[in-house]
């Protein structure tokens, strides 16, 4: 392990990238997310085998990562919501190709050009697969610095092992945030295991195809099979999540990233009043981590899901639930950053609406 | 008996899905051709694009990655830099490279990737049955001209290998066709040229070649060739357009 740092959360997301031996990146310009793509260009251009393209569109950026991935090198792009919108068609290729591949959205307000305010309006482009076709992309949804770092790691873990693309689901707060960060060690890209599928040139051996089109519908419907049944896999594998405060909660805010942050200092305050309030946080986004939350539905009656949106991950929480819970939802779209006092209060309400009080 | 004709090293032994009298396998099989006398069947990487030559690997023995439509130029770039001592080509349609892959193609011209590209102009959307390319020629009717295209409607056609020589980091841009056994031999020797190109290190390298369809463009195969030379040559003539190369870059077999 390598000394606290202090550092700024994009800078955080770059730093671990090439510390998990990333040694190709490829973004176009994009706020509130540049210090990244600057970050990997200073980083990348002092190491002898570092590959930085500022590309001309982020169609090229996230095609310039597939060529690398083709390759079985570890690469990475970033971008925020407009940004990553047109990625998606690429992302698509990387799922059908079972390619592995990191992205970051730093999400910004939005629909359309939006503005460069944190946001959290994603959740659905992120979780749902993004582009078109029947497939999923890993989400991780970091809250702190520390874990933008070990997220980050994380994230090119998982591409590689299970050969998909891995996002990072950012916003403009965390990414501009600066916290004290402590990087696993580095890895060296050469020491990494080979893959055994990629395109290196066909030396003594027959070619090797990547491909997505698969015309006859029978093949096609088996490839997504085998695509779901890997999806099946990481829903059992990699589902995580944060309890905080939940043991004697009678409410449950459900939060990520930096709305959780905001609802920890919420919970923090209401506790002081003597309300018994948690908190669950998901911190893989897809798999949103169900199971965890029906294991805490049993004890608890109320949830609070709280985002940075006009409700997202609320449809996650409510195919949890299964309608068996009440599920309440406060959200601030469009780039708007509630303050724990605002959340305090929206917790305080329900709390004494629903009579929690008198129950417990 | 002296075996004097077969098939490239480099190609799979598969038969061809493409429609009789089709440019295409005329020229894949000049690219594995380039390929064996280069020696580098085992150093190629290739990239297929959308389109009816999509399905270019089935052909090629040499390892390929399919490209969405029009990225091309930056699937490739992504490889060649991942790879720098592999020879990565890759194939792509008019529709594929000069509309909507325009940006990626000018782009890695720019910048001097160590790629090269076989653009194949028919003049017409090929797999999805013949619609306006951006290389339709003026007049010439297609399921979306069907009075012919009209310069004041849908201007031009354009001439993106022209466009490309303008690029700093353009070394060897050519434009051949495969409508007469003269104009096949030229044509391998530009691929033959633009692969050597890549190999020295020196830049961006593309072969545009006119190639016939005789199926979307409703002629015979025989027709389709000739019209290549009376008709497609005016818009699109058939010449070096840029060589910055100096010296020997291999004798020419």
């Amino acid at each position: 392990m390598s000394e606290k740092l202090l550092m700024r959360g994009t800078h955080a997301i770059a730093e671990a990238a090439v510390r998990s031996g990333c040694r190709f990146y490829f973004g176009y310009p994009i706020t509130p997310q540049n210090e990244l793509t600057e970050y990997m260009a200073s980083a990348l251009a002092s190491l002898d085998d570092g590959v930085f393209i500022q590309a001309e569109s982020e169609l090229a950026a996230i095609n310039m990562v597939i060529g690398v991935s083709m390759t079985g090198k570890r690469v990475m792009t970033s971008s925020s919501s407009p940004g990553i919108s047109l990625k998606q068609e690429g992302i698509s290729f990387l799922a059908a190709q079972e390619l592995p591949a990191v992205i970051i959205n730093t999400m910004r307000g939005g629909p359309g050009l939006g503005n460069i305010a944190p946001s959290q309006g994603d959740y659905f482009q992120a979780t749902r697969g993004g582009g078109h076709g029947d497939y999923r992309t890993i989400v991780l949804a970091p809250s702190s610095g520390q874990e933008l770092a070990d997220f980050t790691r994380m994230a090119f873990e998982y591409a590689d092992h299970y050969r998909t693309p891995a996002l990072i689901l950012g916003d403009g707060m965390i990414g501009q945030m600066m916290e004290p960060v402590v990087f696993p060690d580095p890895i060296d890209p050469a020491s990494l295991p080979p893959k055994p599928w990629v395109l290196d040139g066909a030396k003594g051996r027959s070619s090797r195809i990547i491909k997505s089109l698969i015309l006859d519908p029978a093949a096609m419907e088996e490839h997504n099979w085998k695509l779901f049944r890997k999806y099946g896999m990481i829903e059992r594998e990699l589902p995580q999540a944060e309890r905080f405060f939940t043991d004697d909660a009678h409410l449950v805010t459900i939060a990520y990233g930096t709305a959780s942050r905001i609802a920890k200092g919420a919970i923090k305050r209401v506790r002081e009043m003597g309300l018994k309030v948690g908190l669950f946080r998901p911190k893989t986004l897809w798999p949103f981590p169900a199971r965890q939350l029906r294991e805490l539905s049993r004890l608890v009656s109320d949830f609070l899901v709280f985002e940075m949106s006009t409700g997202q991950m609320l449809e996650d929480v409510k195919l949890a639930l299964e309608g068996r819970r009440r599920a309440h939802f406060y959200g601030r779209p469009g780039g708007i950053i509630s303050t724990p006092d605002e959340i305090a209060k929206v917790i305080t309400n329900i709390y004494y609406r629903q009579g929690l009080d008198i129950e417990a | 008996m002296k075996r004097v004709f077969g098939r490239p090293k480099s190609m799979k032994d598969a038969v061809f899905h493409y429609c009789p009298g089709c440019g295409h396998s005329v020229i894949h099989r000049l690219i594995a051709e380039v390929m064996d006398e280069l020696n580098i069947r085992e150093k190629v990487i290739g990239v297929p694009p959308a389109g009816c030559a999509v399905l270019a690997y089935n052909y090629f023995d040499v390892d390929m990655g399919e490209a969405p439509h029009g990225r091309g130029a930056a699937v490739a770039t992504g490889i060649k830099r991942s790879l720098p001592e592999r020879i990565v080509f890759s194939y792509q349609g008019d529709g594929d490279i000069a509309a909507i892959g325009t940006a990626e193609t000018i782009h890695a011209a720019n910048r001097g990737e160590r790629i090269t590209v076989i653009f194949v102009n028919n003049g017409v959307y090929g797999m999805t049955g013949g619609q306006m390319a951006p290389t339709t020629i003026v007049g010439q009717v297609s399921t979306t001209t069907p009075g012919g295209r009209d310069t004041n409607r849908d201007g031009a056609p354009i001439d993106l290998s022209e466009m490309l020589a303008i690029a700093n980091g353009s070394v060897y841009i050519e434009r051949t066709a495969v409508n007469t056994p003269r104009n096949i031999a030229r044509t391998k020797r530009a691929i033959h040229k633009a692969f050597q190109v890549q190999m020295s290190d020196l830049g961006f390298s593309l072969v545009e070649i006119l190639s016939a369809c005789p199926t979307n463009w409703k002629m015979s195969p025989v027709l389709a060739n000739e019209w290549i030379g009376s008709e497609m040559t005016k818009v699109f003539p058939l010449k070096v357009i840029k060589d910055t190369t100096t010296g020997d870059l291999g004798a020419w077999k």
